[in-house]
């Protein structure tokens, strides 16, 4: 039985993409940038601070890295629990040690639980993203759109309560997406979308409700990813994330300016067999001081935006 | 449904009608990047589903568009630096979206070939008639923007029909007389060249293009840590070039400009390409020109050599 002719039809074969959220630009074709200081590296470290509730619904699928046994999964519940306890801890000293400041994307309900953990981290001035509900609350096109509306509205609402803080980042549970979410995100004041890891640089995106920028962070070197999903040692993630450091800084030295954006979990790379490699990391990253920007996504967005015009070659608006 | 496709004859690795390649060379080199456009809301397929969540799949789309936003021009610059042309296998609806992309390729003399209309349009379920017209519609749209006469096919995500080669090779012939629908790299069962037999009686081969050799099926389904790729690279080579001493070999790098062109992984990818194209005797090329090296040097021995030893098997068996 052979598929009807429709099959062979193509309504968004066009210039560009086969949608409208942003404009077709290849990296190495746009004009250069350089980070405040002349730098040509922009280092943004993120730690997703996460709630994987025991009573998973798994709709419409099971989020990563959550239950996966007969309820009550204590097992992976207290796992991914422990990053907000301990795992936290060692990557705070680390970041300390290092000099390092990173961004905290936090799943509202979370903080709603852990006040002291939202006090500690306001208190040293790190910049919060929300990162939804938690991390069973997924945008996808299976909610409609009031429902992801009234999502959005409470998790920023309760982060911005609970911080004090403008938040204007955001990361998407798992990065998933509906058709609707920029609109929502740009819709509740927020500035800047982490979920997509199609660049090496910040780029505009275009909403029906107001400016929206794309900061990729990338998936390929996170933590939950080399050593979660592909099983590599945490020696390999190292040499992984040093080797990407070490490429996108000499990119950023000959062809203009590029965004390093290193995405970890507390659960993952604060074991305590895992957390020295996160140690060799930042000695890596923090060796070369003088030739990168180490910075919270919020300033490298306003630097970025500072050095773009909107309408730019690749401007959506 | 069939047993086995049954377009070529058993032929045992040694022992056939020996290869030299063009300068003496051992081995034939070829690397073959993917460019490739998976749709953002692809119609649905009930024999395969594009995507494993609902549209939009934000994280696979983005890191696939991160290849030909990001990823391409790394890749040409190395391919550029280690005197490399790329035969591309191409999702011809990127000439429409990305024209500079092709553009660029075109520039550099790199061949272009059909790796269908999108990746997320599949062969299954389509009629004979059907495919002929996506065939079709491949060929025009590459000739149309790059002027080539397309001489390869990798169908779409690896999706077949019983008679996808026949297909390819009688459209690549109508259109295109000699120079079109000469081969196939869907096939790997062999290391060499062979002939491919197709209904309709036209010289057509498979070219090897290597499974095992391919960054996607290295890094997402095997798992592998980015620098032992540049290890399974060299020894793969080493290998093809001591066998290729006897008889020429082919090695081919099929790439994806989302995999092997990340920051983490660009290193082990040039580590490679550096040390192949540091022997002499490897004859770096294309698929085009390994085809028609091939048909025009050995096809017919190797059809005189399979004959031969199919009448022997016979012979023996009766």
């Amino acid at each position: 039985m052979a598929l009807d002719d429709s099959t062979l039809r193509y309504d968004h074969r066009r210039y560009g993409y086969d949608h409208d959220r942003y404009a077709w630009s290849m990296l190495a074709e746009r004009p250069p940038i350089t980070w405040p200081g002349g730098k040509p590296l922009a280092v943004w470290i993120n730690v997703s601070l996460q709630f994987y509730p025991l009573n998973q619904r798994g709709v419409p699928f099971k989020v990563p890295n959550g239950m996966t046994m007969p309820y009550p999964d204590l097992r992976h519940f207290t796992l991914r629990d422990y990053g907000n306890r301990v795992g936290i801890s060692r990557l705070l000293r680390a970041f300390d040690r290092a000099g390092v400041q990173a961004t905290y994307a936090m799943n509202a309900r979370l903080a709603e639980r852990t006040p002291a953990l939202v006090r500690r981290l306001v208190d040293q001035g790190a910049e919060i993203l929300a990162h939804g509900w938690t991390m069973d609350h997924l945008h996808t096109s299976a909610l409609a759109r009031d429902e992801e509306a009234e999502l959005v509205r409470r998790t920023v609402d309760t982060l911005r309560t609970l911080t004090g803080q403008p938040i204007r980042g955001w990361l998407s549970p798992a990065r998933h997406q509906s058709w609707h979410t920029p609109d929502l995100l740009a819709e509740h004041g927020l500035a800047y979308c982490a979920d997509w890891v199609n660049d090496d640089l910040p780029y505009p995106v275009a909403t029906a409700t107001g400016r929206l920028v794309n900061m990729p962070l990338a998936t390929e070197i996170e933590d939950q990813f080399v050593m979660g999903q592909n099983l590599h040692s945490e020696d390999s993630w190292a040499e992984q994330v040093c080797d990407a450091f070490d490429y996108l800084l000499a990119e950023g030295t000959a062809r203009g300016g590029r965004l390093f954006a290193l995405s970890l979990h507390p659960w993952m790379v604060g074991q305590p067999h895992r957390i020295g490699a996160l140690e060799a990391v930042l000695d890596h990253i923090m060796a070369r001081r003088d030739r990168i920007w180490q910075a919270p996504a919020g300033d490298i967005l306003d630097a970025y935006l500072a050095r773009t015009a909107p309408t730019a070659g690749q401007g959506a608006t | 449904m069939k047993e086995a496709l049954d377009v070529y004859e058993y032929w045992p690795y040694e022992g056939r009608p020996r290869i030299r390649w063009p300068g003496g060379a051992r081995v034939a080199f070829w690397v073959a990047p993917n460019v490739e456009y998976y749709e953002i809301d692809p119609p649905p397929n009930p024999h395969r589903k594009p995507w494993p969540h609902p549209h939009p799949s934000v994280p696979g789309y983005g890191i696939r568009d991160y290849g030909n936003r990001v990823g391409h021009h790394r890749q040409m610059a190395l391919l550029d630096k280690y005197g490399i042309k790329g035969s591309v296998s191409l999702s011809v609806a990127v000439c429409e979206h990305h024209p500079e992309l092709i553009a660029a390729c075109v520039d550099r003399g790199w061949e272009i070939f059909n790796h269908g209309i999108y990746n997320t349009r599949y062969t299954y379920g389509l009629s004979e008639d059907q495919e002929r017209a996506m065939i079709r519609d491949a060929l025009e749209t590459i000739h149309r923007h790059t002027g080539q006469a397309c001489a390869g096919y990798l169908a779409p995500a690896l999706s077949h029909s019983e008679h996808t080669l026949d297909l390819f090779a009688e459209v690549g012939r109508e259109m295109f007389g000699d120079d079109g629908g000469l081969y196939t790299c869907d096939l790997f069962h062999d290391d060499q060249p062979t002939p491919i037999r197709t209904r309709s009686g036209l010289r057509f081969l498979s070219v090897p293009y290597s499974l095992e050799m391919n960054d996607t099926i290295v890094y997402t389904v095997n798992k592998v840590e980015p620098r032992h790729y540049a290890t399974m690279l060299k020894r793969h080579f080493d290998r093809l070039y001591q066998e290729g001493a006897e008889s020429g070999t082919v090695m081919c790098i099929p790439t994806h400009n989302y995999q092997i062109s990340c920051p983490h992984r660009i290193r082990a990818f040039e580590e490679a390409l550096e040390y192949i194209t540091g022997h002499s005797d490897v004859w770096v090329t294309t698929g085009r020109d390994i085809a028609r090296y091939y048909l025009e040097h050995y096809y017919d021995t190797a059809l005189a050599d399979i004959a031969a030893k199919q009448t022997t098997t016979t012979a023996a068996g009766g």
